[in-house]
């Protein structure tokens, strides 16, 4: 398969007055056409970052996309010119968001905001996207199509204001779809819906996903590859069913072992200690070491690379490497 | 007061809103965000309330402790009857039963150091005087897995964990019986949760706490309550012990609720029930068995036909035609 998105040592930073913030470190990432990869991390981890360096939305001068290249097919992203990008972006790559109302204009009907996109990239008249924009509405399975074009994005409820986002990120059958925690504000019910959906249009269009995602268990039900992030750093990546059956990073077992399951009960859930350090002081180490439960002495002063140790799955951690002090739990 | 006794009883409790509109402002209908729901709490138990957004359980929470006044139907803690006390009688029973809440940062006051904020509710209850309370703030504090050194820190400096530990010793530190936590670990990272749910826990195990634990997250409620209810648009459709309800639910919402819980286990096969549509609004319920309009398995007697909420055995009721 082909990549579609590769993403070489991306770096982006923001300057505080305390100092600068290295959100996303160093990282790379592809994805391959029909795809879906889940990054996955908890706040200040650095998913939402990748994500909005790949749009373009990185707002400057305080934060920086300072190194790397987001190759997207034959074009470099990060070089190309704002109209340039203005062309790709809602286009062949589509993005939706956490909070569906704040993306949506308050005083526009969803209709409009649906048909806006359609005459720009897709050259439709005005009539003709009006009709695509019934169609995409039914799509997103929401009855009362007609009337729901003609409401305001307030008369909406959360899950129709989120299936009405992914209406307008489909309607010009974009090759690569980023989601951002697009369930997180969505009761359990209403998630269902939205992945199921997410499923189906990724079969039928054979768009690629990049999914962000604080919850493993939304990783498992989507993801075909995962991304483990920490502190701005990718800490393991792999194929899904490798990396849930058989995590290699501390991190990423703890993560696993302190979510609760339904079905699985525990007398005292498993949690790591500690908590993410603060990005302003992080210093040559593998930033999870002050939590880790295999810590060792190069851990506190030399810093991981990521490296592949089988054929599905990568791991930045000293536990794996050559010469360095082996230690199983 | 002998361990059977129920702690807190909440009995056919009813909050409505009501709805006012037009020049005159006049009430032109009612928003029954609580309907017709009874609770027991027994002392040391936890009991867990489900349901999602617009269902009402965080309304049943503070009607409980009177933070908004109930409609109709009766709260007896301790056997006292929570609505026949006086302003005087009601500041004198609070510090029983306490509340602790989602986001703890906008329940702190960001220019008040976390000790005082946390001792001050001892001062205000007349608990302690000014000399005693650093004391007892260290001790609650270090219950919670803080440092007395956080005595003086205010709380922007906190992380999100370590603001629902202080909110946890805020509540803590007056010694209550019953602790109301609405979504206490909603806004918290996975890593940061668990360590949470332990704190919960171990209060419990050393201090003999009750709780009411509203939440969404029936995984996370599995983990911790005795006795689960499930609420929908206000009504409470199933309420059972938490192993019946796990491996024997009766309601298809429960149910289906089970079944969208993400489960974070690669390709794993089971059956899904994805209801359809939105959760009506509670201004205006469906008429009959209010789940009928999502129910996969409705029937033309649960569009007319309120169900009864009722024991199905071994005190596991539920409010379903078909069950």
């Amino acid at each position: 398969m082909k990549n579609l998105l590769e993403i070489e040592h991306l770096s982006t930073h923001f300057t505080t007055e305390e100092g600068t913030v290295r959100a996303v470190d160093n990282i790379s990432l592809r994805i391959r056409s029909g795809e879906t990869v889940c990054i996955v991390g908890e706040s200040g981890c650095g998913k939402s970052i990748t994500a909005l360096s790949v749009m373009g939305l990185i707002e400057e001068p305080s934060g920086k996309v300072v190194e790397g290249s987001i190759h997207f097919g034959d074009k470099d992203l990060l070089k190309l010119g704002k109209n340039e990008l203005r062309a790709i972006r809602g286009n062949e790559i589509a993005m939706i968001f956490q909070e569906p109302m704040s993306s949506l204009n308050p005083v526009i009907t969803i209709g409009e905001q649906i048909i806006e996109p359609l005459m720009v990239h897709m050259n439709m008249g005005k009539r003709e996207a009006q009709k695509q924009a019934i169609r995409l509405i039914e799509q997103v399975g929401i009855s009362r199509a007609e009337q729901i074009a003609r409401s305001y994005p307030h008369e909406l409820s959360g899950g129709m204001l989120q299936r009405i986002m992914i209406a307008i990120a489909i309607s010009c059958n974009p090759k690569l779809l980023i989601a951002d925690e697009p369930t997180t504000a969505l009761d359990v019910t209403i998630q269902a819906q939205i992945l199921d959906m997410l499923r189906k249009f990724k079969q039928e269009s054979g768009m690629s996903i990049l999914l962000i995602t604080h919850d493993l268990g939304v990783v498992a039900e989507m993801a075909d590859y995962v991304i483990v992030m920490y502190s701005g750093k990718i800490v393991e990546e792999g194929e899904v069913v490798e990396l849930f059956s058989n995590p290699k990073h501390p991190y990423t077992r703890g993560l696993l072992k302190s979510k609760p399951i339904i079905n699985q009960r525990q007398d005292e859930l498993y949690s790591i200690p500690g908590q993410v350090p603060n990005p302003l002081e992080l210093e040559s180490s593998c930033y999870f070491h002050d939590r880790c439960d295999n810590c060792m002495a190069i851990c506190r002063t030399d810093e991981p690379a990521l490296k592949e140790i089988t054929i599905h799955q990568k791991v930045a951690c000293w536990l794996y490497e050559e010469g360095a002090l082996h230690v199983h739990s | 007061m002998s361990i059977a006794e129920d702690l807190l009883e909440v009995n056919h409790l009813k909050k409505y809103f009501p709805i006012k509109s037009g020049l005159l402002n006049r009430t032109t209908g009612y928003v029954k965000a609580v309907d017709d729901i009874s609770i027991q709490i027994r002392v040391g138990e936890t009991f867990g309330l489900v349901g999602e957004s617009g269902s009402g359980k965080s309304t049943v929470g503070r009607s409980i402790v009177r933070l908004i006044e109930k409609t109709e139907g009766e709260v007896k803690f301790k056997g006292i009857n929570v609505y026949d006390l006086g302003p005087e009688e009601l500041r004198k029973l609070r510090p029983q039963m306490q509340l602790i809440f989602q986001d703890p940062y906008s329940s702190l006051n960001p220019r008040v150091r976390v000790g005082d904020a946390i001792g001050e509710a001892l001062l205000d209850h007349g608990l302690a005087t000014r000399g005693e309370i650093r004391d007892h703030v260290e001790e609650v504090l270090r219950s919670c897995g803080l440092s007395s050194y956080h005595i003086d820190r205010f709380p922007h400096e906190f992380s999100g964990g370590q603001r629902q530990r202080i909110g946890i010793a805020r509540a803590l530190i007056l010694n209550p019986d019953l602790i109301i936590a609405d979504e206490p670990v909603s806004a918290l990272d996975v890593s940061i949760q668990a360590q949470i749910i332990n704190l919960f826990r171990n209060l419990q195990e050393t201090r003999g706490l009750a709780y009411l634990f509203i939440s969404h997250d029936l995984s996370v409620v599995e983990h911790l309550c005795n006795r689960i209810g499930v609420m929908y648009l206000g009504s409470m459709v199933e309420t059972s012990s938490r192993d019946e309800l796990f491996q024997n639910p009766l309601h298809p919402y429960t149910k289906a609720l089970l079944s969208a819980v993400p489960i974070p286990i690669p390709k794993l096969k089971r059956e899904r029930i994805v209801l359809k549509g939105d959760i009506p609004s509670p201004a205006n319920p469906p008429l009959g068995c209010k789940f009928h309009t999502r129910c996969p398995f409705a029937i033309g007697r649960c569009k007319e036909e309120v169900p009864e909420f009722r024991d199905a055995g071994g005190n596991h009721f539920v409010a379903c035609h078909l069950a």
